[in-house]
């Protein structure tokens, strides 16, 4: 018999009926009566002044029931305690194209659209900034007042003496690196519904209740709390089915806060459900990053320094934007033994929408850069990737220059299995012209050891209650979003209880019902929401052993529950109890509450072995008056890092581990470069259900497919110009090859039966093992993502010393200096909207400059 | 503008309904017949979560105008099941990881039956293609495949789809 009766089985996401059948209800799926549409005025201007809004031609619309603007909901927010910079709808400036301005509540949407349409609104438009390199030399006309320079928040961190690393080196390597913007583009756009009551006692508009396609549904009710002066008790956060989230929905969007302003306004419920066009402007994805990366090594391969400076362009508001700037750099520690680090990061403002999380925040790009470098290193010295990297493992348990305690390691098992799966040591150099193999590794934080909100609160908690009828109902403020945090939930739950999942329903995310829990992001929730599942159902357990070891004369540490029985160590399972197993499980007993005292007491009469699930839970409640427990997890105090300015973000309790490798082929004459075939090991820990984890490192490394091939948001002046799934361009099915996932399962010391990240760890690997393996192919390094034909071509051609195309500017990815106006791409080269005559862009521009 | 009285047959069904001629089907599928396993999922007819069947083919329903559908047979996500019990094809889709937020379940669910109703035993090639007019943002499509395959397997053996279950 296995160690496990539950965790470690390949099973069904216990949601998934309702998703395959269409009976799964997400936030856009519910309506209620008398319930209004909402509409929002968005900027046409990337930075100026509101000088004036007439809204009362709107008004006067029939079927007009409110419209709101920046006065209604003055109050600052932001995801961040530190970056309190946005307000629901704009209050006297826009700072990109999408900025929010105000918001029509009508009787439908027809009618609403035709307001937005007569709302006069006079702006004065003032320069803009876009390229995160000169927005750092603003002196005036500032994205906000309180940033000089426009610069967010700058780091600069020394760990060890990276100045003596690089003058013992052998060997360094020095190179600028580009990562293009990506979005998280989930396949449901972000939809708010808000209904207030009326309070009894006062009459007047009294509690808030708010369904909403959110990863955070605590973090949102706070942050209503702060725009609309209500106590946090007074507001219900609902989270219905999430269609994805990635990150996207991983903080408080504009849409979740206007539709409360609206629905207070209008005094009646308001949805609001953003067109694909809104959920591209209101972004939050992975920031448009340039890397200056440099390694310094020894002649077999020990790295012995690393110097990295990060710019991110960051958009108009400062979102998740410290902590994404801070994980560049402390993630750059855990993977391999670095022994020497200098980190300068610098987050920029620019007139763009805000960049926020994205799954892998903060680490994809600079790792991307970072595999690279370490490819070209290697090639540099004649080593094999494989062998560099397997000579700079770390040695666990430690703890790493810059803080971060690792003690689970499987990233030397994972480079194992993609090595020997791949064939890399019998293959690469053998394939035929243009095809090649390239490997990278990377790793990921099992959530954050420290909130956002610094506090000594447990960072998940889960209550347990299971009453008379057997069935145990747990109650999770942690957020399914289609990971299966639920389904991991139940499973954790079932196996303590032992008992079938069948008897466990999971109430989860909502902050009337369940306690709190800080949400679903930088992949925490099978870690810590596991670990408070965890104590709870050991809580729980504690006292129907109890009560059973009583009915069975023997000492608690003998009661072994397994299988739905309950039993004393050492004694034959058997369905002594009465109730045949199929009807034990399934809970449809005519009478059963009532059958399990008369069950009970006949059985008082003698002691027993055995009994059922049901039948020791009756005991146990008789015995207790009760039967509820709870659990709490909060990150241990050795693993949230050191003491340095910005040591609390990159600190996790612990890190999964990634090794892929890709197999590409690349069309020299058009710059298209099909992947074959990846490879991809992943370390979580254990595996609590293995075809849920394949699917979220499969996931994990299509999606960085999608940013290493294709995916890339192209702006010109400010715009997005390919704000559709159309021209965004994520990998439909002909372009997605086949992706062979390994599980490595290292066994964390401190996670739930041993489990770790599954999620996010995976992606950052994917674009560096591409970028390897196109030069292994064509011998061109392409250190600006996306690659795309334009970008192979023009390295292709620079390599040859060809004439330059004029599609791709003449620039050379190979060696790029700067962000360029829509990509560079013709495709996309349409105009923008006018510029400011001030801009320096425009002022290089009119000179006939540019790039 | 004016509504219309209009008579619409969806899974198999009946609907007297009176709607604006310029109204979608989807929205008459979502918000006249509380329909919402179809999805809205974008602006220009890319993702494939609203498609639904007309008399067996797929076809987007963010694109097509109710009124013009009434001699047809539409069927939805919600027209699958069969009796009160997960299809095969549902059954896999969730055992093998074919769903993993599920906003895109419904679209692919009326592709997968149309591209097996029409060819039992396609290719790896032809599955691809045919999954390629649906955007998924999850599962990379590898599961997917894993759980057509599965149906696939079902279907030839002519076995009980219970058994789809087995993949562990």
């Amino acid at each position: 018999m296995s160690e496990f009766s539950v965790i470690g089985k390949s099973i069904a996401m216990v949601d998934s009926a309702g998703k395959t059948t269409g009976a799964g209800k997400y936030t856009d799926d519910f309506s209620l009566p008398g319930m209004l549409v909402g509409k929002i005025l968005h900027s046409p201007y990337p930075h100026a002044l509101i000088k004036r809004i007439d809204t009362s031609r709107a008004q006067a619309l029939e079927g007009v029931i409110a419209i709101v603007t920046g006065e209604d909901a003055p109050n600052q927010y932001g995801i961040l305690p530190v970056g309190h910079d946005e307000t629901a709808l704009a209050v006297g400036k826009v700072r990109y194209v999408g900025d929010n301005v105000a918001c029509v509540a009508a009787v439908n949407e027809e009618t609403a659209v035709r307001a937005l349409e007569v709302i006069d609104v006079e702006y004065e438009p003032l320069p803009a900034y876009f390229d995160p390199e000169e927005s750092m030399k603003a002196e005036r006309d500032l994205i906000h007042e309180n940033r000089p320079n426009n610069i967010e928040k700058d780091y600069h961190h020394v760990f060890g003496d990276p100045e003596k690393g690089f003058a013992e080196a052998d060997f360094v390597a020095e190179a600028r690196y580009l990562a293009n913007e990506v979005t998280h583009a989930a396949m449901e756009p972000h939809c708010t519904l808000a209904s207030f009551e009326i309070d009894p006692h006062t009459g007047k508009q009294g509690r808030l209740t708010v369904w909403s396609s959110t990863q955070v549904p605590y973090y949102l009710q706070h942050k209503l709390s702060l725009v609309l002066e209500l106590p946090m008790s007074q507001i219900r956060v609902i989270k219905p089915l999430v269609g994805g989230g990635f990150g996207g929905k991983s903080e408080i969007i504009p849409l979740e806060i206007i539709a409360a302003v609206a629905a207070r306004a209008a005094k009646a419920p308001v949805k609001i459900t953003y067109t694909r066009e809104e959920v591209f402007w209101a972004h939050r994805g992975r920031p448009r990053t340039i890397i200056d990366l440099k390694t310094g090594v020894k002649k077999d391969g020990r790295v012995t320094s690393v110097a990295c400076k990060v710019i991110q362009d960051g958009g108009a508001y400062c979102s998740y934007g410290i902590v994404t700037i801070l994980y560049s750099g402390a993630l750059l520690g855990a993977l391999y033994d670095i022994p020497n680090i200098r980190y300068d990061g610098f987050r920029v403002l620019t007139n763009k929408p805000a960049c926020g999380a994205m799954r892998g925040h903060g680490t994809v790009n600079v790792r991307f850069a970072f595999e690279s470098q370490m490819d070209e290193i290697a090639a540099k010295l004649s080593l094999d990737p494989a062998e560099m990297r397997c000579i700079n493992l770390l040695k666990p348990p430690t703890v790493t220059v810059n803080g971060l305690r690792v003690l689970s390691y499987g990233l030397p098992e994972c480079i194992d299995q993609v090595i020997t799966r791949s064939g890399w040591k019998d293959r690469r150099g053998t394939l035929p012209k243009s095809r090649g193999l390239g490997m990278a590794c990377s790793h990921y934080v099992s959530g954050a050891a420290n909130s956002i909100i610094r506090s000594d609160m447990p960072h998940s908690t889960v209550n347990i209650k299971i009453d008379r009828d057997g069935g145990v109902v747990v109650y999770t403020g942690a957020s399914e979003i289609g990971q299966g945090s639920d389904t991991m939930t139940a499973q954790v739950v079932a196996e303590v209880l032992g008992c079938s999942l069948s008897r466990v329903k999971v109430i989860a995310a909502d902050t009337d019902l369940t306690p709190i829990d800080l949400g679903s992001y930088s992949s925490r929730v099978t870690f810590m929401a596991g670990n408070a599942a965890l104590r709870a159902a050991e809580d729980v357990k504690k006292n129907i052993v109890s009560a059973a070891a009583r009915r069975m004369n023997c000492s608690p540490e003998d009661v072994e529950m397994r299988d739905d029985r309950v039993s004393k160590r050492g004694t034959p399972l058997e369905s002594a109890a009465g109730l045949p197993e199929a009807e034990a499980a399934s809970g449809h007993v005519d009478g059963q509450i009532l059958r399990g005292s008369v069950l009970q007491t006949r059985k008082e009469e003698g002691l027993k072995d055995n009994m059922s699930f049901e039948e020791a839970v009756v005991s146990a409640i008789d015995f207790h008056g009760g039967l509820t427990g709870t659990g709490s997890y909060a990150p241990p105090v050795e693993a949230r890092g050191g003491k340095h300015k910005g040591a609390g973000v990159g600190p996790s309790p612990a890190y999964s581990y990634s090794a892929q490798v890709a197999e590409v082929s690349v069309d020299e004459d058009t710059g298209e470069v099909t992947v074959h075939k990846i490879w991809a090991a992943h370390d979580c820990g254990r595996a609590l259900n293995p075809v849920a984890v394949e699917g979220q490192v499969i996931g994990s490394v299509w999606m960085g497919l999608g940013q290493a091939l294709q995916e890339e948001m192209v702006w010109k002046d400010g715009l997005l110009m390919n704000p559709g799934l159309l021209e965004y361009r994520s990998p439909s099915s002909v372009e997605s090859p086949e992706i062979e996932c390994v599980i490595v399962e290292s066994v964390d010391p401190e996670g739930p039966f041993g489990a770790k990240e599954a999620g996010e760890g995976s992606l950052a690997a994917t674009i560096p093992a591409i970028s390897n393996a196109i030069y292994d192919a064509v011998g061109v390094r392409l250190r600006e993502v996306p690659f795309t034909p334009e970008r192979i071509l023009s390295a292709l051609r620079a390599k040859r010393g060809m004439k330059k195309l004029e599609m791709t500017e003449g620039v050379d990815p190979t060696q790029p200096k700067k962000f360029r106006e829509h990509g560079g791409s013709l495709w996309f080269r349409g105009k923008g909207p006018d510029r400011h005559p001030a801009d320096s862009a425009r002022q290089g521009a009119l000179a006939g400059g540019g790039d | 503008m004016k509504k219309e009285l209009i008579e619409l047959r969806v899974n198999g069904r009946s609907h007297e309904l009176a709607v604006e001629p310029s109204k979608l089907l989807l929205d008459v599928l979502r918000q006249d017949l509380d329909l919402t396993g179809s999805k809205r999922g974008c602006d220009d007819s890319s993702c494939g979560a609203c498609t639904v069947q007309v008399d067996g083919v797929p076809m987007l329903a963010c694109n097509m105008l109710a009124a013009s559908y009434q001699e047809c047979e539409i069927a939805t996500v919600e027209g699958i099941s069969e009796g009160a019990g997960l299809a095969a094809l549902q059954k896999a889709y969730g055992d093998f990881g074919g769903s993993q937020c599920g906003y895109c379940t419904p679209g692919f669910m009326m592709t997968v039956r149309w591209l097996l109703a029409n060819n039992p035993d396609p290719s790896d090639a032809e599955i691809r293609e045919a999954l390629s007019s649906n955007l998924c943002r999850c599962t990379g499509y590898s599961q997917m495949y894993q759980a057509i395959r599965a149906v696939i397997e079902v279907e030839r053996k002519g076995s009980n789809p219970e058994l789809v279950g087995a993949k562990a």
